[in-house]
This record gives C-alpha cells, sequence and structure tokens, in this order.
C-alpha cells in the first residue's frame, strides 16, 4: 500500500519535473529566438548604413547612388512591410553589383574596393543571420506545436515566433550569396 | 534648333511619359527642328529614326514597385557619347528625378537644359531627391516645366524652384478618322466610356446607375466600356440582370482600338467624379469629333469651355447623366453641333500647339547661353 503511494508520489514528480523542462526548454528557445532577431536587425541595419556609404561615397553615377539611397530609405519609413523593403535594397544592390565590369570601373578610386566588400560582407552576414534567426523560429514552432506542449499550453501568452523571408541574395538569379570577403 | 531629349522609360513599354516624348518630337520635327531622343530599349526593337538606344532597361524596385530604368557607368558612357556627337542647342530631360537617364544626361553634360516634370512626387521620394548627388543634376536645370498644377506644386513645396506648366498636347491627327467596331453604335444607339474600371474618382458607378435608368427607357440602348484592371463579373454584377447584354467591356485596348472605340459610340462620357487635372481622355474623344456628356468639374468644364463643345451634368449625380444623355440621344442635329465645337476646341490642344509652347521654353534658355556640351568629369569615367 505505501509502496504503492509512494511509486504514484514518484510518477507525479516525475511527469512535473519533465513538464517543467519542456516549458523550460520552450521559454529557452523563445529567449534564442528573441536574440537571433536582434542579431538580424543589427545586421540589416549595418547593411543598409553601409549600402547609404556606398550611395553617397561619389564612387556610382548618379542614377545608381539614388536607386541605392532610395532603397535604404524604403527600408526604414515604414511605407512597405519591413521584410518586402529589405528584399527591395537586395534586388537594388544587385542590379548595381551585376552590372558588367562593375568593379573594374571602380577599383582604383580611393577606399572603393573596401567600399564593396565591406557591402558584400554585411550582405552575407544578412544572409547567415537570417537563416539561423529562421532554424531557430523552426525549432521554437516544431517544440510549441507538439501534442503535450499545446495541451498544457506550455507557451504560456508568448507570442508564435515568424519566420523573417527575404531576398537576401547578391547575385543573380538566387542561390547562395558571394563568400567572397569572407573566404578570400 | 538642334534639339535632344532624354526618355528615362524602356521605349518599347507603353507609359504616359513616353508617348508625351513620341509625340513632342514628331511634332518638333514636323515644325523643322532637328530632334534625337535618348531612351533605353531592347536591342531588337524597331526604333523611329530619331531614337537612339541607349541599352536594356534593367528591372529595380524603386519606390515600392519595380521600375525598368537605365543606370549605371555603362548608361552614363552612352549618354555622354551622345551628348558629345549630338552638339545640341538644348536638352530636354524628362523626370530627372527618376534614376534613370535624364539624370544621368543632367549629370554629364552642362549648358541650357530644360526639365520636364510628369508625375506629382509622393512626399517619401522628395527627401531623396533632395540629396546631394542629384542635387547637384537638378542645379543645372535651368527651366523647368510641369505637365499639371499638380506635378507644380509638389516641385514649388518640396523641391524648390518654379516650373511653367505646360499641359500633355493630343496628337488631334491620330483620332480624327477611325473605322467603328464592327456592329457598333447601332441602330439603338451606344454610349462609351474609356478608363480605369477600379478607380472609383473616373466615376464608372455614375455612369453604370445612369444606365440603369437609361436603358429600361431604351431597348436597343448599349454601352461600351474600354479600360484596364476591374473584374469584368464583379462590374456586371452592378447591372440589373436584364441590361447585362447590353453592356459590352472590352478591357485594355491598344492605342488604335481606343480609337475605334471613340468612334464607336453616338455619345461619350466622362463621368469622374474628381482628381483630374486636364482630362486627356476627354479631348482626344473631343479630337475624335466625339458629342460629349461630362460630369461638371473643373477639369471639364475648362477643356469644354462652360458646355460649348460638350454637355455637362452635375459631377456624381447618375439621374442628371440619365437626363443629359437621354436628351442628347434624342436629338441628332445637336450632336452634329457639339462635336464640330468638339473638333474646333479640340485643335487648341493639339501637340503642334504645344510644342510651340515648350520652344518658347528652349528660345528662353538657349538666351546667353552656349551648346550643350559634355562636362568635366569629377570621375574621370570613360567617354
Amino acid at each position: 500500500m505505501i509502496a504503492d503511494i509512494i511509486l504514484v508520489i514518484a510518477a507525479a514528480l516525475f511527469v512535473g519535473v519533465y513538464v517543467s523542462w519542456r516549458a523550460g526548454r520552450i521559454d529557452r528557445l523563445h529567449a534564442r529566438v528573441d536574440m537571433a532577431r536582434v542579431a538580424l536587425d543589427v545586421t540589416l541595419l549595418r547593411r543598409s548604413s553601409v549600402a547609404l556609404e556606398l550611395a553617397t561615397s561619389g564612387l556610382l553615377d548618379p542614377a545608381t547612388s539614388l536607386l541605392l539611397a532610395a532603397a535604404v530609405h524604403g527600408t526604414r519609413n515604414g511605407d512597405r512591410p519591413h521584410d518586402l523593403a529589405e528584399s527591395d535594397l537586395t534586388r537594388a544592390l544587385r542590379a548595381a553589383f551585376s552590372q558588367p565590369g562593375f568593379r573594374s570601373s571602380l577599383s582604383g578610386n580611393d577606399g572603393a574596393d573596401e567600399l564593396l566588400a565591406e557591402v558584400e560582407a554585411a550582405s552575407h552576414q544578412v544572409f547567415l543571420a537570417r537563416k539561423f534567426y529562421n532554424d531557430l523560429v523552426a525549432a521554437t514552432r516544431d517544440a510549441r506545436g507538439r501534442p503535450l506542449a499545446r495541451t498544457l499550453r506550455l507557451a504560456g501568452r508568448a507570442q508564435d515566433p515568424v519566420f523573417f523571408e527575404m531576398d537576401d541574395s547578391l547575385l543573380a538569379g538566387g542561390g547562395a550569396p558571394s563568400l567572397g570577403p569572407l573566404v578570400g | 534648333m538642334k534639339i535632344g531629349i532624354t526618355c528615362p522609360y524602356s521605349w518599347d513599354v507603353p507609359g504616359g511619359v513616353q508617348q508625351h516624348i513620341r509625340d513632342l518630337a514628331e511634332a518638333l520635327i514636323d515644325e523643322g527642328h532637328e530632334v534625337s531622343v535618348i531612351s533605353p530599349a531592347d536591342d531588337d526593337t524597331p526604333l523611329p529614326p530619331y531614337v537612339v538606344g541607349a541599352g536594356r532597361a534593367v528591372p529595380v524596385p524603386y519606390n515600392g514597385s519595380v521600375a525598368r530604368l537605365s543606370f549605371g557607368f555603362l548608361s552614363a558612357s552612352r549618354v555622354r557619347r551622345w551628348v558629345r556627337d549630338g552638339g545640341f542647342d538644348v536638352l530636354h530631360v524628362h523626370e530627372p528625378e527618376i534614376p534613370s537617364l535624364s539624370l544621368l544626361a543632367c549629370w554629364v553634360a552642362t549648358g541650357p537644359i530644360v526639365a520636364t516634370v510628369h508625375t506629382a512626387i509622393p512626399r517619401s521620394r522628395v527627401l531623396v531627391v533632395t540629396y546631394p548627388v542629384v542635387r547637384t543634376g537638378m542645379e543645372k536645370i535651368m527651366g523647368r516645366i510641369a505637365v499639371s498644377e499638380a506635378a507644380r506644386t509638389t516641385l514649388v513645396e518640396h523641391i524648390g524652384g518654379d516650373a511653367v506648366v505646360i499641359p500633355n498636347g493630343v496628337a488631334t491627327h491620330r483620332y480624327r478618322k477611325a473605322e467603328p467596331l464592327p456592329g457598333w453604335p447601332g441602330p439603338g444607339g451606344a454610349i462609351g466610356f474609356l478608363g480605369r474600371l477600379d478607380e472609383p474618382r473616373k466615376g464608372l458607378a455614375v455612369l453604370l446607375r445612369a444606365f440603369e435608368i437609361l436603358g429600361r427607357q431604351r431597348p436597343g440602348l448599349r454601352l461600351l466600356v474600354a479600360g484596364p484592371s476591374g473584374d469584368a463579373a464583379d462590374i456586371l454584377a452592378r447591372v440589373p440582370a436584364g441590361l447585362r447584354d447590353r453592356v459590352v467591356l472590352l478591357g485594355q485596348v491598344s492605342e488604335e482600338d481606343k480609337v475605334r472605340v471613340l468612334h464607336s459610340v453616338d455619345v461619350f462620357c466622362s463621368p469622374n467624379t474628381g482628381g483630374e487635372s486636364f482630362g486627356i481622355v476627354t479631348a482626344e474623344a473631343m479630337a475624335a469629333g466625339q458629342p460629349i456628356v461630362a460630369s461638371d468639374i473643373d477639369a471639364f468644364r475648362q477643356v469644354l469651355r462652360g458646355g460649348e463643345a460638350g454637355e455637362l451634368f452635375a459631377a456624381g449625380d447618375a439621374a442628371d447623366l440619365a437626363r443629359v444623355a437621354g436628351r442628347l440621344l434624342d436629338d441628332a442635329p445637336r450632336r452634329a453641333e457639339l462635336s464640330a465645337a468638339a473638333l474646333a476646341e479640340a485643335a487648341r490642344y493639339d501637340w503642334s500647339v504645344v510644342a510651340r509652347d515648350v520652344l518658347r521654353v528652349y528660345e528662353t534658355v538657349i538666351l546667353g547661353s552656349t551648346q550643350v556640351a559634355v562636362a568635366a568629369d569629377p570621375r574621370g569615367w570613360p567617354a
């Protein structure tokens, strides 16, 4: 009899600990999603500021400068959803960078190569940060979607994290972004 | 006079700016001037003899939509070469605030430069226009033209400087004659409408309600509607079932078919409820010699000379439209009278007249100035 009671209490304890561990995990995942989101925003900001520097550098023709400046402006004026505005900046950068002979037309100017490398590095960081963020979002959504988590509402009042979808490839036709500045 | 004109948008894509430039260039050539237009264009596009292709335009996002533009150092070199070889007396750039050939032309050239602003600029873009690289180019502009009062207002209020307003012209000879669409206008009479179907201010809803009244009174009367956008089923649903087969929706039509539509009806209707600065479609209908029924908004009052060149009805009032249009459908002599008056009035908006106004701007900026030349290059671009 006493052995049964102990067994029930032990089982209850075990379930309690397990559930609390699962809740803790979901909580930790949410915290990591938040951190990844902050990192993603930082990389996006860094990219737009270096794109603006390129636009104002006087290295480019005024039409390309204006295209880039307008795209940077679009990422912070709130006229369009953030993800679409960031994709527009990617496409504007890609249009500038994919002009035939773009790089050779600039090299030789003071600081041009460094600035272009910086734009590419910043773009690549956006690609990485977004990938890490979306991976975490996927893991979190999966953890939240399990039957136990759903029935016991282990996520509490935390919002369902959302994927950040955008075009972040500097190369024409999509695919992986340039690895140049990282490996070279 | 040797005139160089830059077009910011692809020549092979239909658009208001391109059409404006084509009509202006042809009117200037008719006046005996030498005109060269540089425009982005696909390599295999057949171009009129006065157009120089500047290579393919690249689709890029700009201000929330995708535009096909020419930018970059290759385009800049092409424009530079065109300016250098052209020996122009005056350079006329269109939409210089768009990142394309016109902006590049302002950058690579010096001398008498005239700019035409077509669109009213949204506030967010104004910030970008004040941007140093662009300002340097804009400061070289010696004379500004706005095609509407709205475009001029944005210029004055947000960018600074002033502009003379010279509205779009109408190439009246293109509208004078056309074969009606087969079977139109028909014995029961027909009313026509041209314009965007989904934009409330174009007033299609008012016309549909008026047709409900007219269609019941006149068993043979038909309505011909042409214009882009809008869901045909959705529009027909707004017409009572018994009248539906007498409403014909053509969707978007080509330039040639537009003229045929104008010649396919007994009465042309411009039911706009507002927001029209000039009413180009109405002016085109006048050039086709159509009897017109238009709402009494300011723009139409002006174009139709307060009712002398077309009947006016109370804007937004479907019953009044039905009354006025009905009276006109019954009165053939009055229609002939209005048709003649409209044709005479349309001559005032012909491109030959508008081109003369533009020429006067050219002549003014040329005074005391040298020829258009290539600017000293701050960056040593290859010529």
